[in-house]
């Protein structure tokens, strides 16, 4: 198999991610501008870090004056689950990719990018794996730096509306599993009332955004993870 | 300092998607820690959506509208990007409401 082939395959597969990108980032923009955020301050966090959660998780952090250790802690809990992507993926990754490649290909590695390379049927290689990350990061970065543009020539209808496509999507991440999956109801709906409880009770006040997401993440995680263990290897 | 702040969320993040796929090659045995990482991106979206999302508009009313629109799109297995877009129409079309009303 040539390897600009197998780039071309990549670059195909990550045609429609890098479309969805575009526009989540846009509010990703939208929301780093309201927040303080310069446009190429929003861009260069798009560009390098390539997390929603973890990128609106931190936006939230600097905004409200967070320290740097608040900042690691929120970052290290959030972007947890992809350490597990990574572990999978070094598991499907072709004899071949050296560990260099590996260093490069670890950058992107995205809930999306990483479904669509689990879901390719053969091994992966390095150029595919290359050309699957190109566009999603392109696409990422670019809807960014629209959304932080148009943020301030948008009337303020448009944006307050845009502001809730982040909170879509992550409903639509959670609904569809929880609907499936009891244990995953439960998860989300304990994650849900703690985060409550820290945000109306005024002895818990004093606890920032950025502790409330890590106490609530852990606490339900753990509870999940205590009363519903999972089996199946994902 | 916003900078610093920014480098250093993404040497963390980097750090957490490199070190699985170059250092440590093996599979998670331990079922405990399997089933938290697995719930975690569950409750951590969960948490950062609620109740934050029902401050993000001009008022209740309009999220609660977006947030109801995301959850019947949901349920209904559309995109993640139907999703978002239903709901941002949804907030939409409550504030206009509102002001032609109101």
């Amino acid at each position: 198999m040539s390897s600009s082939k197998d780039i071309i395959n990549g670059l195909k597969d990550g045609i429609p991610i890098a479309l969805g990108y575009l526009s989540v980032s846009f509010s990703v923009g939208i929301l780093a501008l309201s927040s303080g955020l310069s446009v190429f301050q929003s861009a260069f966090m798009s560009l390098t870090n390539m997390t929603s959660a973890g990128q609106f998780a931190g936006i939230s952090v600097i905004a409200a004056g967070g320290t740097i250790l608040e900042l690691i802690l929120t970052q290290v809990i959030i972007n947890l689950r992809y350490a597990l992507m990574s572990l999978s993926l070094s598991q499907k990754l072709s004899e071949n990719v050296t560990l260099w490649q590996r260093f490069v290909i670890a950058f992107a590695n995205t809930d999306e990018i990483f479904a669509a390379a689990m879901s390719h049927g053969k091994s992966l290689t390095f150029p595919y794996m290359l050309g699957l990350q190109c566009l999603p990061i392109l696409g990422w970065t670019a809807g960014t730096v629209l959304g932080g543009l148009a943020g301030e020539l948008l009337p303020h209808a448009v944006s307050n509306a845009l502001s809730v496509a982040l909170y879509g999507m992550f409903i639509a991440v959670v609904v569809p599993a929880a609907r499936k999956l009891r244990p995953v109801l439960w998860v989300a709906v304990i994650a849900a009332v703690l985060s409550c409880i820290l945000y109306y009770v005024p002895a818990f006040s004093g606890i920032s955004t950025g502790i409330s997401i890590i106490i609530c993440t852990v606490a339900a995680s753990a509870i999940g993870a205590w009363l519903f263990p999972v089996d199946r290897e994902d | 300092m916003i900078y610093l702040y920014i480098l250093i969320m993404a040497v963390v993040t980097y750090l957490i998607r490199m070190i699985p796929l170059t250092v440590f090659q093996n599979k998670i045995t331990n079922r405990f820690i399997r089933s938290f990482l697995y719930y975690v991106p569950y409750a951590c979206l969960t948490a950062m959506t609620i109740p934050a999302v029902f401050y993000a508009t001009g008022s209740l009313a309009s999220a609660a509208a977006g947030v109801a629109a995301a959850v019947i799109l949901a349920i209904c297995g559309r995109s993640l990007v139907t999703v978002a877009a239903g709901a941002c129409a949804a907030v939409f079309i409550v504030e206009q409401l509102s002001v032609v009303l109101f």
